[in-house]
């Protein structure tokens, strides 16, 4: 018995609530005559598409920089490499290789300048990361327009001059990660190794980095910053490192994304962006300030589950299409849930 | 007003906390319009003793206390300070609980507002009555005229000098209309001079007026020179009590010092030859911005070798002087540490120098508290000395070492007997004794040269006090590390180090063999010793 | 020399001129961009004041009710969108009984008030609980909130929640279409009285309600409780030891508020005359946050005139910047996404502004502690 409340206090009321509601779904499927393996093979895929967006949280959490919800800052290095990749007429697996290039640039330099902001807004980095991510969405959507971009395939098509708002990538690096080493399972279940692999290998890098001095050195400015200033570490510096490699993250998570999905959203595309991401690895287990690779794969796989599977299997059962709002109340409901725990051990300490 | 008898009484109250007693068996008298100083050291037992008379939630959630209070001849209990704000004892704390924008007037009556009626109190209850404004300029007016300082009372506290805040405070009290039983805490603290001499003077108006008043001081000067009676705490005991008349400033200051007679282990001590004597730290004109220990001009030096204590009372500053040479606050002056001169304001720049402090704000600087144990003994290593890393490809990754990590923390958990599970247990869940020996485990490992601990066995047990202290012998007599000790216990420092200096209002008000006589360190504790 | 006179001399120096014109950046800011951008636009003078008449009474009221969580120290609340949404939840069951006219509207609110006050109990405790984090959280619910709406009028409305009207309800026979019609009570209390000043036309009864409402705030903050508020918000912890209940008035604060958004959004919706069921409150809190903020409030600091002048700022340049953008380089979008720019741009700018004096002044507290 206590065994058992061991592990409900350390697994959390929330996740053991949504696991048991995915589980659910799983089972329910046949009933409501869902394939099982379609249903497999959609949360496979868009578990590897979303899980680098959320891994883009980790860095920022750990740092004491609290949930990224400026990642659609990230989201625009990412844009900006893939357009202007696609401008230079860059395809397969050099043109999706060049655009994380060109990604990271960009990444680092809005990721400094950033966390240079949030050095100076300690206290109340949440508010301002979502407002900042807000201005730079609205700000790239005049310059998608104004920025001189040429090829016909992004602009719009009568004769004007700015990006469209979807930009499809095929022809260019449509599935070069999902259709690397992959193999079909059962029909309609092709298991996208490519893409998982690439997944795999960045948590692999994050988890690398959070082993080493300066991962360590991360690790404690989020811990206990007076701690880590005590023990010689400058921790404006830290946070801006963690800012820069959450930016680029977010970055390569869209390229992710989008080799897979097809299409390149601009304008208003990423504006929403961050909430699933912050939801998926609430639900993982993070808290505001901790946060681990299990957290980002258990929150990515139950989270992108339920997004899945509810449209589905709820649709065939009651025939109504219930995904939004309960994709709504998941994910926002995970939030507030988060933002108030934190509160409470706080006050004990 | 029937009762003629004394205002106060307090019969025999004790307090323990957890089977550590911190009061025991209290008795004295308070008439009306007496002045009563109350004097002791930190850890006497003062603030105890203030939370009881004011109901405060630590003391009923901490099993309540014995013997009985009685107020007016009533037999009292307070549930909370509010009720007894409402029996009439007002209480002015040593931190300004002010609200900065809003005036004298608003602060004076805050909450005590009186208003005017409309309808809608009616439907809304009287929150919704409007403030009577007219009415408030005369309250406070009349509330700081029983002062007798000039205070203007349309001031915005923000804007106020630290000693009309502290008018504002006491005037915030004497609105309350039955308030008979006022207690200041260190009120001439922050206050110049002339300020200090206009509030006594005001104090001894107040208790002519029929007012008592409990005064608590170090400035032995001061109680000296306006209360009818004095009592002095030690260890929870009043180990003294008196007319002020019948009694002197070295008395006074003998029994607050108190326990002669432990002093025959820190002769032997003190008498260490010290062969070369080296300056190892020469400190001049340093100052300090450390909230609540602030220092203001402090210079001393350090002998290679010696074991330095640091005393004085909570808030006078001891603390400031480690925290502002180790960088943890602002800090300006000249330090210098082998003879070179030391940058301050960045802790990286003194660990370099293998200074290493051991923190007294332990949860707060001292640890990781939701990370391991080997993380809180490795880390300032790790990240100053690149020790306990791997290093691959030309050093371009430096990979933790957890096989070393996890050697030298086992080693320290045996030597200092920390008791854990292992070494990857998180050290919130471990006792203070044990989390103060990671503390020092952490600052070992630098192997410093100079080592400064900062209330080292404030809230630990008494075995883990032993161990603490022994350990910080051991390190000295076998590495030569020099150890700076800043400590409220002055007993203890007594026992260990060579020589103490004893700060006071943010200066250092002298430096003294450990062997000294308790009068001496007890009249330079309550300034008015005479610098060496 | 009296201290009137001193102030006064102060006031001139140059410094505080500069002092002025730095905190009032972002108002004359937006003065120069409509001043810029007016004339590109080609609108008339008439038409212009015509549309920004419409917009006063549509916003004010909404914006207005901003203004008490800050006074408590609650910072911008973002949850005021709890309160339009049980304002709508009152508007689409007074569509479908079908009562008409300025009682429809009272009726709207009568019944949406004790859902506004639930709403705002419970966005009350729940951003208690968040203290320090109000701000996002209070910004987090209202998208909770969202889901929740949506499940009620989306699915609950006609399923469990009985309509009578088929008109509101959607073809698959529960939840209410994306459009209601509010033609029963649109406008009527803009045209209850209502005269003609040159081109504009003058709506008596929703100037008059506003007026109301400013008094309210105005005798507000004499009143005990508005007193304690401005205790909170500026120290918890003194106000606590004062013995002011502190969580409890942070909930009334809160309240309050929502509520008020509420009969805003009721008053806003009156005059647009149609109700999008499922967008009309999502950027209500977004503009009217932006709206007092163009009128040179801060996260901390708020006053009525603020609202005003930012109503009328921030809707000016709403209104010409797509034209201006379209005159200028041939595309009214450009226009539309410099709005949506200006908007998030000024919402950033204040936060920012507030976190970071925030920190300095704590600095500046310290300095005389410093050094000699």
């Amino acid at each position: 018995m206590k065994h058992i409340q061991n592990f409900i206090i350390d697994f959390g009321w929330a996740r053991i609530i949504i696991g048991l509601f995915l589980l659910s779904l799983f089972i329910l499927a046949p009933v409501a005559d869902v394939r099982i393996d379609t249903s497999i093979s959609d949360t496979v895929a868009r578990f590897g598409m979303a899980c680098v967006l959320v891994l883009a949280m980790v860095p920022m959490i750990q740092s004491g920089c609290g949930l990224n919800f400026g990642l659609p800052l990230g989201i625009i290095a990412g844009l900006l490499g893939a357009t202007c990749t696609m401008e230079l007429e860059l395809k397969g697996l050099i043109g999706l290789s060049f655009a994380m290039l060109i990604t990271t640039v960009f990444g680092t330099i809005f990721g400094f300048f950033y966390g240079k902001l949030l050095n100076k807004v300690k206290g109340s980095e949440m508010m301002i990361a979502t407002y900042v991510g807000f201005s730079s969405v609205a700000f790239m959507c005049m310059m998608w327009l104004l920025l001189p971009f040429k090829n016909p395939k992004m602009i719009w098509g009568y004769g004007g001059s700015g990006l469209r708002t979807t930009i499809t990538v095929e022809g260019y690096w449509l599935h070069v990660l999902n259709n690397f080493l992959s193999f079909r399972v059962s029909e309609s279940f092709v298991f996208p190794t490519g893409m998982i692999l690439f997944v795999l290998f960045m948590c692999l890098l994050i988890w690398g980095f959070f082993h080493t001095k300066l991962g360590s050195a991360l690790t404690a400015v989020g811990s206990n910053p007076d701690f880590a200033k005590a023990s010689g570490v400058d921790i404006d510096k830290m946070r801006v490192i963690s800012v820069i490699l959450s930016t680029v993250l977010g970055g390569i998570g869209i390229l992710v994304y989008q080799q897979s999905f097809g299409f390149i959203q601009l304008y208003m595309g990423p504006f929403y962006m961050a909430f699933p991401a912050v939801a998926a690895i609430l639900i993982g287990g993070a808290s505001i300030n901790k946060a681990t690779i299990t957290n980002v794969i258990v929150g990515t796989f139950l989270f992108q589950g339920i997004l899945t599977m509810t449209p589905s299997v709820m649709n065939s059962l009651i025939h109504t299409d219930m995904s939004e709002v309960i994709r709504i109340i998941v994910s926002n409901g995970m939030i507030i849930y988060a933002m108030t725990r934190v509160n409470k051990a706080r006050q004990k300490k | 007003m029937t009762t003629s008898g004394p205002l106060l009484q307090v019969e025999g109250v004790s307090k323990d906390f957890f089977g550590t007693n911190v009061l025991s068996d209290i008795n004295f008298n308070l008439e009306k319009g007496e002045i009563l100083g109350l004097v002791g050291e930190n850890g006497a037992g003062k603030s105890t003793l203030m939370n009881i008379l004011f109901g405060m939630k630590v003391i009923s959630s901490t099993g309540g206390y014995s013997g009985q209070i009685l107020f007016e001849g009533k037999q009292t209990s307070f549930k909370n300070p509010l009720e007894a704000l409402n029996s009439g004892i007002g209480m002015v704390h040593q931190e300004f609980s002010l609200i900065p924008g809003l005036t004298a007037t608003e602060n004076i009556l805050l909450n005590s507002e009186p208003t005017r009626y409309n309808f809608l109190t009616e439907l809304f209850g009287p929150r919704l009555s409007t403030l009577d404004r007219y009415e408030m300029q005369i309250r406070a007016i009349a509330a700081i005229n029983k002062l007798g300082f000039r205070l203007d009372q349309d001031m915005l506290v923000s804007q106020m000098p630290v000693g009309h805040k502290q008018f504002t405070e006491i005037s915030r009290e004497l609105d309350r209309k039955n308030i008979k039983l006022l207690v200041l805490d260190e009120p001439t603290a922050v206050l110049t001079e002339s300020e200090a001499q206009i509030l006594l003077k005001s104090l001894k108006t107040l208790a002519s007026d029929g007012i008592g008043i409990i005064i608590i001081s170090h400035r032995l000067s001061e109680i000296m020179d306006i209360t009818d009676k004095v009592v002095v705490l030690c260890d929870g005991k009043i180990i003294h009590t008196s007319k002020t008349s019948d009694t002197t400033v070295d008395k006074i200051a003998e029994c607050m010092v108190g326990r002669s007679g432990v002093l025959e282990s820190s002769k032997a001590h003190a008498q260490k030859e010290q062969a070369q004597k080296e300056i190892i730290l020469k400190v001049e004109n340093l100052w300090v911005d450390m909230p609540g220990e602030h220092i203001e001009d402090v210079s001393f030096d350090v002998i290679r070798g010696e074991i330095f204590g640091i005393g004085g009372l909570a808030g006078q500053g001891k603390l400031g002087i480690p925290n502002g040479i180790m960088g943890y606050f602002e800090s300006g002056g000249n330090v210098y540490f082998s003879g070179k001169k030391c940058n301050l304001g960045n802790p990286r720049e003194a660990l370099d120098q293998e200074m290493a402090f051991v923190s007294e704000d332990r949860k707060g600087v001292g640890l990781l508290l939701d990370e391991p144990i080997d993380w809180n003994i490795v880390f300032t290593a790790m990240q100053t000395k690149d020790q306990f890393l791997k290093s691959y490809l030309w050093g371009l990754i430096k990979w933790r070492d957890s096989k070393a990590m996890s050697k030298v923390s086992k080693q320290y958990i045996n030597e200092l007997e920390i008791k854990c599970l292992n070494e990857w247990q998180h050290v919130r869940q471990l006792s203070g004794g044990n989390q103060q020996k990671i503390c020092l485990a952490k600052a070992f490992v630098l192997d410093p040269k100079l080592l400064f601990v900062s209330e080292p066995t404030r809230g630990i047990d008494v075995g883990a006090k032993s161990i603490v202290l022994d350990t910080l012998r051991k390190i000295n007599k076998q590495k030569g590390t020099t150890i700076i000790m800043v400590s409220s216990e002055l007993e203890e420092m007594r026992g260990i180090c060579d020589r103490i200096a004893i700060v006071d209002k943010g200066k250092i008000a002298g430096i003294l063999p450990a062997d000294s006589s308790s009068i001496s360190f007890g009249k330079l504790m309550a300034g008015v010793g005479e610098t060496l | 020399m009296t201290t009137k006179n001193l102030q006064l001399k102060k006031l001139l120096t140059l410094d505080n001129a500069a002092h002025l014109l730095m905190r009032n950046t972002v108002p004359i800011l937006f003065i120069l961009i409509s001043a810029m951008a007016i004339p590109l636009s080609e609108f008339s003078f008439s038409y212009l004041s015509q549309e920004l008449m419409t917009r006063l009474i549509r916003n004010s009221f909404l914006v207005l009710s901003l203004l008490i969580p800050i006074i408590a120290g609650m910072g911008l609340n973002f949850g005021m969108v709890l309160g339009a949404m049980a304002g709508q939840v009152g508007l689409i069951f007074v569509t479908d009984w079908n009562i008409v006219g300025m009682p429809g509207v009272f009726l709207a609110m009568i019944i949406s008030t004790p859902l506004a006050i639930l709403l705002g109990l419970i966005c009350g405790i729940i951003l208690n609980k968040a203290s320090g984090k109000e701000m996002v959280t209070g910004f987090v619910l209202a998208f909770f909130a969202q889901g929740v709406y949506q499940l009620v009028v989306l699915y609950g409305m006609g399923a469990i929640i009985p309509i009578e009207r088929l008109t509101l309800v959607l073809s698959r026979g529960y939840g209410i279409r994306n459009t209601v019609n509010l033609i029963g009570i649109r406008s009527s209390l803009d045209s209850a009285i209502s005269f003609d000043l040159g081109p504009v036309p003058i709506p008596v009864v929703t100037l008059f309600i506003i007026a109301l409402f400013c008094l309210f705030v105005v005798w507000f903050r004499k009143t005990k409780l508005g007193q304690d508020m401005k205790a909170i918000g500026q120290d918890m912890h003194v106000a606590e030891a004062a013995g002011i209940r502190v969580l409890r008035t942070r909930i009334i604060s809160i309240i309050i508020s929502t509520v008020l958004a509420c009969w805003g959004q009721i008053i806003y919706l009156q005059n647009m005359g149609t109700l999008n069921t499922y967008n009309s409150h999502e950027q209500i809190g977004m503009f009217s946050i932006a709206a007092l903020l163009v009128g040179g409030a801060t996260v901390s600091k708020a006053q009525i005139s603020h609202v005003f002048v930012g109503v009328i700022l921030f809707h000016l340049m709403f209104i010409v910047s797509p034209m201006a953008g379209k005159n200028l380089i041939g595309s009214a979008m450009l226009g539309e996404y410099f709005r949506g720019f200006v908007t998030y741009g000024v919402i950033s700018a204040a936060l920012v502004v507030h976190a970071w004096t925030r920190f300095k002044t704590n600095q500046r507290q310290r300095q005389h502690l410093r050094g000699n």
